[in-house]
């Protein structure tokens, strides 16, 4: 009864509502279109705006009255200045290096077929939920004295600015695989196939066909990578030095450490001023590059390696293993290298603190902390999702100023210190009707603030491209819009959303910032876990640690391969190359 | 058909997220409706604390059997995070007892009214020298801990070197580039091994010995983990990354922590502490003003300083028991050093001066 392609003219058709819908006004359109906004609106203003506005408010209006004049003073620091000019350029040149790094493995992952691919995928995303004091350590074991780089090549990194955009690299190398390669894969290379007929050279076709079309999902990339980075914490801290420091730093520092409310306020806004100056260059590149495009199956666009590819393919594969798979081998071979020679010694240590003997409150058993951080990461993801895919949808058709500020909005939690938010969340969420500061809820509501983003920059560039002509002639042919979206849209933003659901996933398996300051009954995270473990000497705890960052690596992968399959089965078979290729 | 089945596909992997959520939220209500009796007031203790806050269960289950109250724990980051969260909430306090202000933060908290004065049960058995705020009894001394220079014993073995044992040692020209200490500005054993510099050399002379540190070739990372599992040279952890520090920043405890749980027990720890060089840390707890269960705050406070749990702060927090005649544990009797005379400061000049020294350090160091 049910139609099988998304939409063909004859489906819709025999399967017509009885009673023919009146076609949408432009009025209600707006006004569905608030409507959707609504939600992710809400969310925003009570779990963001209301938490940071509460917190760098408590700093510039101190003692009964408002402040300025602490404005001058911050910004009048050369030292200050010095952390701005360093936090920008660093970001910048992490995100160039990691989309000249990444691009080509966006083109591999999306478009050539390979044993082995889904695990690897699955595995260069790892990086991104791994703890930065565990990384940051792999990291100095290879480019650090009497590393890889130094035992073979003969140099050391560590002491260099080139530690922490490689560092960069290797923890973002998944959000340009991912965004990129999303699109990439459901680009119909006939496109392109159709340009080299017409005489021009490979290279050429690609400038000229194939980058335009991926424009918007490199802009959002980068802009995610540079948020990222920009925000950097932990990888500066350990492979910056004491004398480099960005203003995620000097927030944590003022806030955390000193309480000069009012320093951290002025910081605070000037983080979001920089952010939002760097969304404002995003909107401004993306808004006339974005174009319907034409979407197929990402199965029918893969195929085996040919000729060059084959030395693109190694290339790629060789970067993965040196920049991804190397660290993350050492970590692992740490978690083994017990104090009596390889083996399980750590992990047996792990397994005796199962809660019921009397290991102490300080040890939960790794089965309960990976269960918590799933549990959190699965409440995370539902809740990126649901308020994500609102957003975007709500986003789809290029409106106002209004509408595009609201865009904006959803992107400034990439670009803000977790402990702003923990904090502000603490001083906020603490009274009637609101009152969740012990409740569970909070670590999952904060790790969703950083998943929607993803979300929203993963399914608007395939929600955009979908043609407007599929809307209207399913509306046309008297699809009520909820139809409209669940028969047109959603198959094919099915994979975007499942790319975007898999990051949401790990965003919140990795978050550890505003984690670690939502103060909670006994329920650490993996993460969480990782950094206590850490925080104390003995070989015993230093091991039990690498073990417990290994079962989250082994959580992560595992969870990303399920998530996708999950979702690659389901869009399997589905024509959508039919569907478009029909209008 | 083919739809159907595809249909299905999708309505149980929806179902299947539903249920995940479902699930996830029955998991957290439960825990949700603890919270909910401890703001009755009822029989929960609710304990603010950093992250590193420990207790043997036995330990806490013996306090539910004494006292009827259940205790629950909330930890916030760091000790230096942890106060100044508890300084933010103070109109709506989240427990009932805070512990883990250390000296180096006790003004801070004092200043702002954190704590309503309790004399508890058993102060008595505390030496003078540790009850800080002894005259109006906010702040009741719980444990004490020393942050000393360790070093690496196999390295000074192998150079045939005596390892260095006070602050003046260590510019001596035979340390030379074998110093890690920490940023002072994001570590709290770097802020307090500066602060055991200006105890030592006075307000005018601790920047000179700096600049003599810095001429000796001393190392600064930012954290505590860098330090000790990265660069130091005798910690497990160091020796597997290529540490190349064989001395460094650290605690009087890490000698025994380094062990703690390898079999076959060595000998000696891999670890010693250069005793001059300490500074002393006291941890303190107190009944945050407004809690909605004083009484139940007051027991956990008295309980704090009971045989029970003094004797198992040790191995549970790598500190040192304040309250006289509380056992150490065989650990801390065969590896641990003795700290006879660890330096220390006022806390209301750590408070009062802390910022500029900060920056003197900042500006004379990096």
């Amino acid at each position: 009864m049910d139609v099988d392609r998304p939409v063909a003219p004859a489906g819709p058709a025999t399967a017509a509502p009885t009673s023919p819908r009146p076609r949408r006004s432009p009025g209600r359109a707006t006004a569905v279109r608030l409507a959707l906004a609504a939600l992710p609106l809400a969310f925003f203003a009570v779990f963001f705006a209301y938490p940071v506005g509460a917190i760098v408010a408590r700093g510039l209006h101190q003692g009964g009255r408002w402040r300025p004049g602490v404005v001058g003073d911050v910004l009048g620091d050369p030292s200050i200045r010095h952390v701005l000019w360093f936090t920008c350029w660093q970001a910048a040149a992490s995100t160039a290096l990691t989309l000249a790094v990444a691009l080509p493995g966006a083109y591999v992952f999306a478009r050539l077929d390979f044993p082995g691919k889904h695990l690897l995928r699955a595995v260069v995303t790892v990086p991104f939920v791994l703890p930065t004091v565990v990384a940051g350590s792999a990291f100095l074991a290879l480019l650090g004295r009497g590393g890889f780089t130094d035992s073979l090549l003969g140099f050391r990194l560590d002491t260099s600015v080139w530690a922490i955009l490689i560092a960069h690299v290797f923890f973002n190398y998944a959000v340009v695989v991912r965004t990129v390669g999303g699109l990439w894969a459901q680009l119909d290379p006939r496109q392109e196939e159709a340009a080299r007929m017409l005489g021009a050279g490979r290279f050429a076709a690609w400038r000229r066909v194939t980058l335009p079309a991926l424009g918007p999902a490199v802009a959002a990339a980068a802009l995610m990578v540079f948020l990222f980075t920009f925000t950097s914490f932990g990888v500066i801290q350990i492979l910056g030095g004491p004398t480099r420091s960005t203003l995620e730093v000097e927030i944590y520092r003022q806030t955390a450490e000193l309480l000069d409310l009012p320093t951290a306020a002025v910081l605070t806004l000037l983080q979001l001023a920089a952010v939002a100056a760097i969304l404002g260059v995003h909107a401004w590149t993306v808004r006339r590059r974005e174009a319907t495009l034409r979407l197929v199956d990402a199965a029918r666009t893969a195929h085996r390696p040919r000729g060059a590819e084959r030395v693109l393919l190694a290339g790629v594969l060789a970067v993965v293993a040196l920049l991804i798979l190397l660290p993350l081998g050492v970590l692992v071979a740490r978690s083994f290298d017990g104090p009596n020679g390889y083996g399980l010694d750590f992990y047996r240590a792990l397994a005796s603190t199962d809660g019921s003997g009397d290991g102490g409150t300080f040890l939960v058993s790794p089965l309960e902390t990976v269960w918590n951080s799933l549990r959190y990461a699965a409440v995370a993801t539902v809740i990126a999702l649901a308020v994500g895919a609102l957003a975007a949808t709500a986003l789809v058709r290029r409106a106002g100023r209004l509408m595009r500020g609201f865009d904006a909005l959803l992107m400034l939690p990439l670009g803000t210190s977790a402990v702003t938010v923990g904090f502000g969340f603490l001083i906020t969420l603490d009274k009637p009707p609101l009152d969740l500061r012990d409740s569970w809820l909070l670590v999952p509501l904060a790790q969703a603030l950083v998943g929607v983003p993803f979300v929203v920059r993963v399914v608007l560039p395939v929600l955009r491209a979908v043609d407007d002509r599929l809307r209207e002639a399913a509306a046309v042919l008297g699809a009520s819009p909820l139809r409209v979206w669940r028969e047109v849209e959603l198959p094919l933003v099915a994979r975007a959303m499942g790319i975007a659901a898999g990051f949401a996933f790990a965003v919140s398996l990795g978050e550890f910032g505003a984690t670690v300051f939502i103060a909670r009954p006994d329920s650490p995270t993996l993460p969480v876990a990782v950094a206590r473990l850490l925080g104390r000497a003995g070989e015993m705890n230093y091991g039990q640690a690498m073990a417990l960052s290994t079962i989250l690596m082994a959580v992560c992968a595992a969870s990303l391969l399920v998530l996708e399959t999950a979702w690659r089965r389901r869009g399997d078979g589905r024509r959508i190359t039919d569907a478009t290729g029909e209008f | 058909m083919n739809s159907t089945i595809r249909r299905r596909a999708l309505g149980a992997l929806v179902l299947a997220t539903a249920c995940a959520t479902a699930l996830s939220a029955c998991g957290g209500s439960s825990s949700g409706k603890k919270g909910g009796s401890a703001a009755s007031g009822g029989k929960t203790v609710t304990v603010v604390s950093h992250d590193s806050f420990a207790a043997s269960k036995s330990v806490l289950a013996e306090f539910t059997k004494e006292t009827g109250y259940t205790v629950k724990v909330l930890r916030g980051g760091d000790a230096g995070a942890a106060v100044n969260q508890a300084i933010l909430t103070k109109d709506h306090p989240r427990g009932d007892v805070f512990f883990g202000v250390d000296n180096t933060l006790l003004s801070r908290a004092l200043d702002n009214g954190l704590f309503d004065p309790y004399t508890a049960k058993g102060l008595d058995q505390v030496p003078a020298d540790v009850q800080l705020d002894a005259a109006r009894h906010r702040a009741t001394p719980i444990d004490s801990g020393d942050v000393c220079v360790n070093y690496d014993r196999a390295y000074f073995a192998a150079h045939k070197l005596a390892p260095p044992q006070t602050f003046a040692d260590l510019v001596k020209p035979q340390y030379k580039n074998l110093l890690v200490t920490e940023n002072v500005a994001t570590s709290s054993p770097g802020l307090a091994f500066m602060l055991g510099s200006v105890a030592t050399y006075g307000d005018s002379g601790w920047q000179a010995y700096w600049k003599q540190l810095k001429a000796n070739g001393v190392e600064v990372v930012d954290g505590w983990e860098q330090a000790y599992n990265d660069r130091f040279s005798g910690s497990s952890a160091g020796k597997k990354a290529k540490g190349d520090r064989p001395l460094v920043v650290s605690y009087a405890s890490s000698p025994p922590a380094e062990v703690v749980g390898v079999t076959p027990a060595p000998a000696e720890s891999p670890v010693g502490v250069a005793t001059g060089t300490c500074f002393r840390q006291i941890e303190f707890a107190g009944l945050l003003h407004g809690a909605k269960n004083p009484a139940g705050g007051k027991a956990f406070i008295d309980f704090m300083l009971s045989k029970a749990f003094q004797q198992d702060m040790p191995l549970q927090m790598y500190v040192d028991p304040v309250v006289k005649g509380a056992a150490e544990p065989e650990e801390f009797v065969k590896y641990g050093a003795k700290v006879e005379h660890p330096t220390t400061l006022p806390p209301t000049e750590i408070a009062a001066k802390r910022d500029d020294w900060v920056k003197a350090w900042t500006s004379t160091v990096l």
